[in-house]
């Protein structure tokens, strides 16, 4: 078979479609040659379908299991179901790489397709960006990380396996959420130095750039929650968030594209803070290809890093010089010469957007500081130290407390300025309702007001009245109430769902973070423990097989009110080929509290060691993400960024 | 204006620093751990543990000074000692360096049989069962290396097989140390 | 072969299952102690795990000492202590402050306070440019975007072309 061939030939086919598609339009555009810079969409459709074709070609290895290629060796297995040897492509790092590159490969085209209504001279700069980030990947599979190289002459009869961890539903889901939101980022930093190159950055490219930023942003949302998820269930310590280098990797571009959401919109209506929003766009992204550096070349020790190469890692560094580095200082040179010429006041929708702003920028260089810090340390030859969730939480939950406060000020506060008195008149029933009914929930929920929860469940409530109040006054003078609710735009309502979902993630965080409760114990048949209201009797071990993997299953029946109210399993897993042990925690997930349960080891006398935990508004957390991702979906569909381009397109 | 052009070269800066500092990043190891006690030039701590090979025998920290040594630490369910006994043995032997071992949360018996199999380059094992002064020591990972100096205080770690190379800094290490404490 | 071997081994986290132990504990807030410590304090051998959630030999004698340092009635400090000095300061996920870690700790608040300075500067400042220009624009037609009030006049005029072909098609 050639198929493995064939995967390679084309990557390196895309590869020159990369190359023309970054100069030839780019060059184009500079002389103002209408020809070469019609080319920019052709190129960009050669060099999706032959990266598609690419990616077939490695799938297809996996599922004919062709062990003579190297990476399916090592990552499938003939005992492996079909869909997870299709989701083993990405569970390594050279077809975690081709994955990424399929998804720049998409948004390229996306942006090639849907944006037929921009200026020309735009359209082909944006796309020859993107051309410019692809080449980078391309050379850097094909030169470090080919997933198409052969064992030769002889080659195993049987993979390695995938590792067991990645054999789950999450981990096929997680991450192509991730890498298109990373990527998307890639988008709005095209836009971003495609306006510094042609010297337009004003409303209209602000205007361009939102949805898909907002798409990116929404996808990166959805990525982090799904990652989340999958640790909560699958690592087996019913820990959802670990503040690990990897994950503040997707944070951390998390943050500051949260930021470059809200500073477009200011610059799209009020044409300020432009070299700012370039700016946020260049972080964004350059963010993003810092996290791949970050995972990909061991400079820091993570749990679930990719195995760590020093030389990929001084390939993405040189990528990122020339990235980051060429637009940093293409910025430095034309964002000197920008002026914006609006004013407004020191309270006003712009000035507390600004304030947003900056407080998602320090909380982004805090976890950046953070999370390079021991690597600063041992660089200047002062020791190793470790800096961990003590560190992150004490200074993350604060700012984002601070960050809560001005959001509800935000929402209703108006452009250029806004008067004090009217910010008081507006804010203080949401706020005094706020005070009592976060007080009291409280107290309801735990019969006490601890500092945090209390806190964080204010503040819950403030961000959902001060929404309220700003939907009241958008109401207020509207007769038909109904209809003026209809007649919000969706890019409004975007807003309002994503920040109802910031409520909802408070709302989970604080009260999983203060009221967890776990006990580990040892249990013999027959023995029971009673947990909030929860009697757990440990029945004992059943041997399991499954297709690749011997099990013992735990046997807990679950005693609520003294009938039976669910028999939980958890599982212990020896999966055969590498010889990995899993915990396979049991859970029962509820709108309000999970049960979970975990297997130990087994002790002497028939007995396990056995966790129970109980979690609280732990599905709040991916609730509220799934509202905002929701939320950044429904403000890129805004009917109105069609209708702008169309006539974009009129005067082009 | 000249003010606002210099700010926008701030990013530029801040991202070649980062740039440097990650570049730097490369060729540290970040899992290797510096070694308190020879940070610190701090002795060996104290214990009170029996002889591998002569069980009766209880063996303290003094039984470690007097010269400049190295002190191995081992197991027979450590791959990675097995790769460098060899080695050890052709140091004891050849280059007549004074090594003595600690036998890390081991089964004595096997660890017997093993220096049977595989000859004995230690001068004295101390038999570590429970792991106490490994991690007194801040033992992270068998095999561990020490260089101790005549009056048993810890001069330098390496963790990790020893080889050639390894011993190359050893020596150097062990000369430097033995001329400080003629001097 | 070798080489692939290793980096096989490489690929696969070192630890995939929790740890978990019976441990007794003479009261609660021993109990509490004792999670709080093991999560805060990093497992020396593992990838980057707290000592809690590892399950690496090294981990669970660590846990092993700090259940018998509760038990024996010590206090946090003194665990603290006897683990940094065996292991240093890397075992401490919650690092000092001291010389090596202020900007660290501090760090952020400085920058949060420049980030503060600097948007009351910048608002400051447009208010009074614009207090002389705002004044002197007519009130612009609904609909019509003028220029000093979010765009140049150039964009201005751009935008308002745009929206005139909107309404002309």
């Amino acid at each position: 078979m050639i198929i493995p061939e064939l995967g390679e030939y084309t990557l390196i086919l895309a590869l020159c479609f990369a190359v023309l598609l970054a100069t030839v339009p780019m060059v184009g555009a500079s002389r103002g040659n209408a020809l070469w810079m019609d080319f920019a969409r052709p190129l960009s459709k050669g060099m999706f379908l032959f990266t598609l074709i690419s990616f077939l070609c490695l799938s297809w290895s996996f599922l004919d299991n062709d062990f003579s290629v190297v990476y399916v060796a090592s990552n499938s297995n003939t005992a492996l179901p079909w869909y997870y040897r299709l989701s083993a492509v990405w569970g390594g790092h050279e077809g975690s790489l081709l994955l990424w590159v399929l998804i720049l490969a998409a948004w390229t085209l996306a942006v090639a397709i849907k944006s037929r209504n921009l200026p020309q001279d735009i359209i082909a700069r944006v796309l020859a960006v993107m051309g410019w980030v692809s080449i980078g990947f391309y050379l850097f599979i094909l030169f470090t990380s080919s997933p198409f190289e052969r064992y030769l002459p002889g080659f195993p009869q049987e993979g390695a396996d995938l590792n067991p961890l990645l054999q789950d539903f999450g981990l096929i889901v997680h991450p192509p959420m991730l890498y298109m939101g990373y990527v998307g980022f890639a988008v709005s930093f095209a836009f971003a130095i495609a306006a510094l190159l042609s010297g337009r950055l004003d409303a209209a490219w602000a205007r361009w750039s939102r949805p898909w930023t907002s798409v990116a942003w929404a996808f990166l949302t959805l990525g982090i929650a799904l990652g989340s998820w999958w640790a909560y269930y699958e690592l087996g310590w019913g820990g959802w968030w670990f503040w690990d280098p990897v994950e503040n990797a997707s944070l951390m571009p998390w943050l500051v594209g949260t930021a470059l959401i809200h500073s477009l919109a200011v610059t799209e209506k009020r044409g300020v803070f432009k070299s700012w929003t370039v700016l946020l766009a260049i972080f964004a992204f350059s963010l993003s290809l810092l996290g791949t550096f970050l995972v990909r070349s061991g400079v820091l020790t993570s749990v679930h890093a990719f195995a760590s190469d020093p030389e990929r890692g001084l390939f993405i560094l040189i990528m990122l010089a020339v990235v980051i580095g060429g637009s940093l200082l293409l910025y430095a040179i034309r964002a000197g010469q920008m002026r914006s010429e609006s004013s407004f006041g020191l309270l006003s929708r712009e000035s507390l957007l600004l304030v947003n702003n900056v407080l998602l920028v320090v909380s982004c260089a805090m976890v950046l500081l953070g999370t390079i810090y021991p690597l600063i340390v041992d660089a200047l030859g002062m020791g190793k130290l470790s800096v961990g969730p003590p560190y992150f939480n004490a200074l993350f939950v604060p700012l984002m407390a601070i960050m809560l406060v001005f959001m509800g000020a935000g929402v209703v506060s108006r452009w250029k300025q806004t008067p004090m008195s009217m910010l008081v008149h507006q804010l203080w029933l949401p706020g005094l309702c706020a005070l009592v009914l976060g007080l009291a929930a409280t107290w309801l929920y735990a019969g006490e007001l601890q500092a945090w929860v209390t806190i964080g469940l204010v503040l819950a409530w403030w961000v959902v009245l001060a929404g309220g109040r700003d939907l009241y006054n958008r109401l207020r003078h509207r007769r038909e109430k109904l209809a003026g609710l209809l007649k919000q735009t969706r890019s409004y309502y975007g807003m309002v769902l994503a920040h109802l979902g910031v409520a909802v993630l408070v709302v989970g965080v604080a009260l999983v973070s203060i009221y967890s409760e776990q006990r580990d114990m040892r249990m013999q048949p027959g023995d029971s423990i009673t947990f909030r209201d929860y009697t757990f009797i440990y029945e004992g071990n059943r041997h399991v097989e499954g297709p690749n993997y011997t099990s013992d299953q735990g046997q807990i029946r679950v005693m609520l009110d003294g009938k039976t109210y669910a028999e939980m399993k958890p599982e212990k897993r020896l999966y055969t080929a590498r010889g990995n042990v899993m915990t396979e925690a049991a859970i029962d997930p509820g709108f309000t509290r999970d049960l979970y349960v975990a297997l130990g080891e087994p002790l002497e006398n028939g007995a396990w060691a056995v966790r129970v935990q109980y979690k609280p508004y732990v599905r709040w957390l991916w609730l509220g993400g799934l509202l905002m991702t929701f939320g950044g979906l429904l403000a890129a569909s805004d009917p109105r960024y069609r209708k702008r381009r169309a006539i974009a397109a009129a005067t082009s | 204006m000249n003010n606002r052009k210099l700010l926008a070269f701030i990013p530029l800066a801040l991202f070649l620093l980062l740039g440097l500092f990650l570049w730097r990043g490369l060729s540290i190891d970040p899992t290797e751990l510096p070694s308190e006690l020879a940070d610190k030039k701090r002795p060996i701590p104290a214990f009170e543990l029996p002889s591998l090979t002569e069980p009766s025998r209880l063996l303290t920290p003094d039984d470690l000074k007097g010269e400049v040594a190295l002190l191995n630490v081992w197991a027979t369910w450590c791959p990675t000692c097995k790769e460098e006994h060899g080695f050890l043995n052709r140091l004891a032997q050849d280059e007549n360096v004074t090594i003595y071992g600690i036998n890390y949360k081991d089964e004595p018996g096997k660890a017997r049989e093993w220096l049977r199999r595989y000859l004995n380059p230690y001068q004295k094992v101390v038999l570590d069962q429970d792991g106490s002064l490994g991690l007194d020591m801040g033992v992270y990972g068998a095999p561990e290396t020490y260089v101790l100096d005549p009056e048993g205080r810890v001069r330098y770690r390496h963790v990790g097989a020893v080889d050639a190379e390894v011993w190359k800094t050893l020596k150097q290490v062990m000369a430097q140390v033995e001329q400080e404490s003629r001097s | 072969m070798r080489a692939l071997l290793m980096w096989l081994m490489l690929l696969v986290p070192l630890s995939a299952q929790a740890a978990i132990d019976a441990y007794e504990f003479s009261d609660e807030q021993k109990e509490e102690r004792f999670q709080q410590l093991t999560n805060e304090l990093r497992c020396p051998k593992c990838q980057n795990q707290n000592i809690a959630d590892s399950d690496a030999p090294l981990a669970a004698d660590l846990r092993r000492e700090v259940h018998r340092m509760l038990e024996a009635g010590e206090p946090n400090e003194s665990i603290i202590d006897f683990m940094v000095t065996r292991y240093g300061d890397f075992v401490l996920y919650r690092p000092r402050v001291n010389e090596t870690t202020w900007l660290l700790w501090y760090g952020p608040f400085v920058l949060l306070g420049i980030g503060i300075l600097v948007v009351v500067l910048i608002s400051r400042n447009r208010r009074q440019n614009s207090a002389s220009t705002s004044e002197a624009t007519p009130p612009a037609a609904p609909g019509r975007y003028q220029a000093s009030d979010s765009l140049s006049t150039e964009e201005a005029e751009r935008l308002n072309k745009l929206l005139q072909r909107d309404s002309d098609q």
